[in-house]
């Protein structure tokens, strides 16, 4: 009886926002005469971190700081219509809704600036510092604040702007299954490392390398979050979870943590992430929505990483230490393949 | 950990980025951070108002069986009990989720009065001055259930003769574009390439169901707001997706409620049923008093929607030299008793294959089955995870079967910049290769020197670019008397019916290219051929916007029609 070490690769792409299109999101933003900007919405923040990224895409786009912009989200009576939070669609739909608005409502804004300045707002730049200045002359500046103030109080203007972004629903033909499946792709590799007890025939995941394409990280700290917690639950859904452990029998169902069984701290693998941005030419300042494919390839990284280890091939989710042993037993022990 | 754990390769595709940007990439901390860390950010579970009323669901204790009578006088008495509804108290009893896209026919009551088809499934609703009460009065209420024949596994349902799950799928099979019993995907030939491929591998695949597992169970709490409105605190992912089907469901015209809810712990999927918004919302009508409907942990596991099983058979053809030359899917997803979003799972599903690789002949049936267990419903990678576990699986065996290294297989077979896929659009923004190039650095994995020197950005297009020269067609799987009126359908026009279809022969898919009816469509050129795939072009667009709101304003008398591109009924 021994343990056995394997290691197993997938590479996977992932459609970003919902398949066919036909999901739009709205955005609205506008400025309060202290130049501080609300970015209104109805999309949900699920815990993935949406209002910080529309946050700082639309302090990216209005050329404030971040400090400077509030997203307030989810009234239906005072957000405009968005499809909701799922299919990665995110950072993608709302964000390119944001910018939108957050460029018209820069426009004003550089308007009432030189109107106070006297000048072209063609020739207008922000300092990403609350300040706006006349190109290539920084001395003829007015701060976003005052800018506000006399936008408001002086010139009887409205600091806003609408924004939508919409893929139109794309049609599906039932011959060939000709379709337009959204605009972009996020992508990613992972190589994982087991150990498999052919006594007992658990799996410990020792390591995993992964590479993500994501198009731009918007923010790092987020994507990296996204990543993690992703890879993990990729991890569970390999060796752990299932709702219907004797599937397509329906007896023996877990009806609470006890026994519905995820990896704990003492099951997680050092994870060694390698970030990659290929923009997307139509994704907010190129993002892509790292949210959902980061658990993808870690499922059958697993499996192949068994039969590496033992020379076993489990077909069926989850890898349970019941069904490894059966196949080892039917094999007649464990045969390395050491092929990677 | 993480900072030794992770990297950041900008010199990959740099030429491609600005990286002058000066808020986004930065590592800006969320705004919402410190209410989440301290415990005070609003959920929908804090908005606890005076004298709440709690609602618990009476359920199945059936696979499948026909309610003879269901008995509330009980449960009515039960101490602490205010109210019981039943199917009959809900104005529309029947909604499928995706008639908001018009992805199938309503197919599923809110409370369940004729028949259930799935252990879980709700019958009676109980509302009761505290959980306890409402949990005691559910327990009191007594149904007259007639056990019916079931069926779980999804091969054992689209056998003749199997227990019918929805009476309107007699095959236990979603109807796609009025048409078929499945999806297809048809490019080149894909039998004609299995016969001259030097190897082909077969596998078959099983994706498990899962439970999206949120801290926060899926639960609302409703309210009467003044005006003659409904406030609605709610876990949903979608705020106007859940509204517009509260809206159809009550019969309520959409300015009538008042929906809030942003900050959401944990979705992962399993919070875009809207289950829990109609039937609160309901409640506070009936009592005049603030409602809530949540799941508890096991409702969350065993009711609430998983994602759905799934099992796939890959065969692929592979020459020597490690050139996959045909991919052939058969799919089945476990739709459970109701569609709610598997006919859509199966079209994304679809769009996806033959996965990230160039393959000059791909096959794919891709069926959504009714079988007696909960319904399936979104999850984190839905549509994909499972059959990407399946394709990645396989390319495993099928690396090892011409003796390569799995990563240079990969790469090998991966799609580019300009190659044509299996959808008949033109790749783009492709980076599968420098992902496996990466990995492979960092795992020691020697590449030979021309994986190595391998780009997604070069050896695409050209040849690649084009349609297989000719497309085996068949008709396999065709249905009669259902009418699609637009959605997902070419060469008809909204509205009008089918023609006429012929009786269904033996399914007619052909072994041989040449064996009739199979019908072979010569190759045009895609409608997005050398141009990046846009937006879709004019000719798909609907006329009116796909998922509008409902109307605001003067409550309309008509029930509201969300049905805004098409409808998919039976005649």
């Amino acid at each position: 009886m021994a343990l056995h070490r394997g290691r197993g690769f997938a590479a996977v792409n992932y459609p970003i926002g919902m398949n066919l299109g036909g999901d739009p999101s709205q955005a609205l933003v506008h400025a309060n005469p202290d130049g501080k900007f609300t970015v209104t919405l109805s999309s949900i923040d699920l815990g993935q971190g949406m209002k910080s990224v529309v946050r700082q895409i639309a302090a990216e786009t209005l050329g404030v700081p971040v400090e400077d912009v509030y997203v307030d989200t989810a009234d239906s009576d005072t957000g405009p219509h968005c499809m909701g939070s799922f299919a990665s669609r995110g950072t993608h739909r709302v964000g390119n809704a944001v910018i939108q608005a957050a460029q018209e409502a820069r426009a004003i804004l550089l308007e009432a600036a030189a109107e106070e300045l006297e000048v072209d707002a063609a020739d207008l730049v922000t300092d990403g510092e609350g300040n706006i200045h006349v190109r290539g002359t920084p001395a003829r500046t007015i701060t976003v604040m005052a800018a506000a103030q006399a936008a408001q109080f002086r010139q009887g203007r409205t600091i806003a702007g609408r924004g939508i972004f919409l893929i139109p629903l794309s049609d599906v033909d039932p011959e060939t299954g000709e379709m337009t499946p959204v605009s972009c792709f996020a992508h990613a590799a992972m190589l994982v490392e087991v150990e498999v007890d052919d006594e007992t025939g658990e799996v410990r995941v020792l390591d995993m390398k992964s590479a993500y394409e994501v198009g731009r990280a918007l923010n790092p700290k987020l994507v990296e979050q996204q990543l993690r917690g992703g890879a993990w639950m990729g991890m569970s859904h390999a060796l752990w979870e299932t709702t219907e452990p004797c599937y397509p029998d329906r007896s023996h169902r877990p009806v609470d943590f006890t026994h519905y069984l995820m990896p704990g701290p003492g099951d997680l693998a050092p994870h060694h992430i390698s970030i990659l941005e290929r923009p997307a030419p139509d994704g907010p300042y190129g993002g892509k929505g790292p949210g959902e494919m980061c658990a993808n390839p870690v499922l059958p990284a697993v499996v192949n990483a068994i039969y590496d280890a033992v020379g076993v091939r489990i077909d069926e989710l989850p890898a349970t230490p019941e069904k490894i042993l059966r196949a080892l037993k039917a094999q007649g022990g464990a045969r390395p393949k050491r092929r990677l | 950990m993480s900072d030794s754990m992770i990297e950041f390769r900008k010199d990959l595709f740099a030429d491609e980025r600005d990286d002058r940007l000066t808020v986004i990439g930065k590592p800006v901390r969320r705004q919402d951070i410190l209410g989440h860390v301290t415990g005070r950010s609003p959920f929908f579970d804090d908005h606890l108002f005076e004298g709440l009323l709690h609602l618990r669901c009476a359920r199945s204790p059936h696979h499948h069986a026909r309610i003879r009578r269901i008995d509330v006088t009980e449960a009515e008495r039960s101490p602490g009990v205010v109210r019981v509804l039943t199917g009959r108290d809900v104005p529309c009893n029947l909604n499928t989720l995706l008639s908001l896209l018009d992805f199938g026919i309503d197919d599923e009551p809110v409370l369940s009065g004729e028949r259930v088809r799935y252990m879980g499934e709700p019958v009676a609703a109980v509302i009761a001055e505290s959980e306890a009460a409402a949990r005691e009065g559910a327990a009191k209420v007594r149904v007259d259930y007639e056990p019916l024949p079931h069926v779980l596994d999804v091969e054992e349902a689209i056998k003749p003769g199997a227990p019918v799950v929805l009476d309107i799928y007699p095959g236990n099979r979603f109807i796609c574009h009025g048409k078929y019993d499945h999806q297809k995907l048809r490019f080149g030939d894909v039998e004609a390439a299995l016969r001259t491929a030097d190897y082909v591998v077969e596998g078959r695949y099983q994706m498990s169901p899962i439970e999206q597992a949120p801290i926060e169970t899926c639960g609302a709490i409703a309210a009467p707001e003044t005006n003659d409105r409904y406030v609605c605190y709610t876990s949903t992912q979608a705020l106007f997706f859940s509204l517009a089907t509260t809206s159809k469901v009550l019969r309520l015209p959409s300015s009538r409620l008042h929906f809030i809810g942003g900050t959401v712990g944990g979705g992962f999927g399993g919070k875009v049923d809207s289950i829990h918004e109609p039937l609160a919302i309901l409640g506070a009508m009936l009592t005049g008093r603030p409602v809530k409907y949540a799941w508890d942990r096991e409702e969350e596991m065993q009711v609430g929607g998983p994602r759905g099983a799934e099992r796939w058979y890959i065969t692929d053809g592979v020459m020597r030299d490690g050139r996959i030359v045909a991919r052939k899917f058969v799919g089945y997803f476990d739709s459970g008793a109701y569609t709610r979003l598997t006919s859509y799972a199966i079209m994304k599903a679809v769009g996806h294959l033959p996965g990230p690789y160039t393959i000059p002949n791909v096959y794919a049936d891709v069926y959504c089955v009714f079988t007696n267990r909960t319904p399936a419903t979104a999850m984190r990678g839905f549509g994909i995870t499972g059959v990407d576990f399946a394709i990645e699986a396989h390319m495993d065996k099928v690396a090892e079967v011409v003796g390569m290294n799995p990563i240079e297989f990969r790469i090998l077979n991966s799609y580019r910049d300009g190659d044509m896929k299996a959808h008949r659009r033109i790749a783009k923004n492709c980076a599968l290769i420098e992902c496996c190039q990466v990995v492979a650095e960092k795992a020691g994995v020697a590449l030979s020197p021309e994986a190595k020197r391998a780009s997604s950005r070069q050896g695409g297009g050209g040849e690649r670019a084009q349609l297989p020269p000719r497309t085996a067609l068949d008709e396999k799987g065709r249905v009669e008397g259902f009418a699609a009126h637009g959605y997902a359908r070419k060469g008809h026009r909204r509205g009008a019916p089918d023609t006429p279809v012929r009786p269904s022969p033996e399914p007619a898919f052909a072994r041989t290219s040449s064996a009739l009816p199979a019908r072979d469509i010569a190759s045009k050129p895609p409608s997005t051929a050398g141009a990046p795939p846009q937006p879709a072009p004019a000719r798909a667009a609907p006329s009116q916007p796909p998922l509008p709101s409902p109307p605001s304003g003067p409550a309309p008398r008509a029930p509201i029609r969300f049905s805004s591109i098409s409808g998919l009924r039976r005649r």
